[in-house]
């Protein structure tokens, strides 16, 4: 049995949809969230990377190249803004983040 | 079932265990470690996909310095593990719902979707002779140059909010401030002023009478 697109495509769908699971098992750790974040940003890599394999397209593997950059450069800032927010709370819990209700 | 099959299903096996220990795993610092133990098997399976730019920049550049920062992040917060993981599993029963639907139906469309094997005369048009890195820095820096210089400003501006959000000034410095003892005048150092050489009696007996008053 050879390797087919659909193995990787099911392969992103799987680590996908652990973590959205992550995001719902994890709705106080600030920090798991964003580390789950990365996960799904790894899945939708690993179509892309998939995709320009076996469509013999080299733009996907472009693309893929660019989320990198952007996805390095959201976690800095989100790791920016969490240590701050630890600064200003003493804890990074999401359900005391509620000082801007209206 | 050839080596390359098999490779697949190892590195898969262990990526999926990875990223459930992420999610799952009690301490942070385990969630870090068992992460970049993730992206090496993402890595790797990139590699089995002939990707080799991205899959060496994946681990210089995530591992490298993305985890590398998580880790520093993660260990220099002093984070009350009680109160986070009060009621971890409460939603465990939902969330398992929404992943085996969102496995289950992607699943049934991919395998049926998307059979497409090794097609030898594609595989070898993209990288006959060539080296990945080499076709994929050609269309970077030709048909991708201004996305490419776009992202350089991203990683620019997101380095500069980094440090602006998480800059504090020490209120307790006595160091001077450089601009400040540049952009002074000879006039905010030395005031001459007119004073006569006498000064009228009276508003000397003034000052002494409310300077009494005040002690009084």
């Amino acid at each position: 049995m050879t390797l087919t697109l659909g193995h990787f495509l099911s392969l992103g769908a799987m680590l996908f949809a652990l973590s959205v699971v992550g995001i719902f098992l994890n709705r106080k750790n600030l920090i798991v969230l964003l580390m789950a974040i990365e996960l799904m940003l790894l899945a939708v890599n690993t179509n892309f990377v998939a995709f320009s394999h076996y469509l013999g397209d080299l733009h996907g593997q472009i693309f893929v190249f660019f989320i990198l950059t952007v996805a390095a450069a959201e976690s800095a800032i989100g790791l920016a803004i969490l240590v701050l927010l630890f600064r200003n709370k003493s804890n990074i819990n999401v359900d005391e983040l509620d000082s801007l209700k209206g | 079932m050839s080596v390359t099959s098999g490779l697949f299903y190892f590195f898969s096996a262990i990526l999926l265990f990875a990223a459930f220990r992420v999610v799952t795993a009690r301490n942070p610092v385990h969630a870090v470690l068992f992460l970049v133990l993730t992206f090496f098997q993402a890595s790797l399976i990139w590699m089995l996909l002939k990707a080799e730019f991205l899959s060496l920049s994946l681990i210089l550049v995530y591992v490298g310095a993305v985890m590398v920062l998580f880790l520093f992040v993660v260990m220099m917060l002093d984070i009350n593990l009680e109160s986070v993981r009060q009621g971890f599993w409460k939603h465990f029963p939902i969330a398992a719902v929404v992943g085996v639907f969102i496995i289950f139906e992607m699943s049934a469309v991919l395998m049926g979707g998307f059979r497409v094997t090794d097609d030898p005369a594609i595989v070898n048009n993209v990288t006959a002779g060539a080296s990945n890195t080499r076709e994929l820095g050609k269309l970077l820096y030709t048909y991708y140059i201004y996305p490419l210089e776009v992202a350089a400003a991203i990683l620019l501006v997101g380095m500069i909010a980094a440090i602006a959000l998480t800059l504090r000034e020490r209120k307790d410095s006595k160091a001077v401030k450089p601009d400040d003892q540049v952009r002074v005048k000879a006039k905010d150092r030395l005031v001459v002023l007119k004073v006569t050489p006498t000064q009228p009696a009276l508003a000397v007996e003034t000052v002494t009478e409310t300077s009494a008053e005040n002690k009084a």
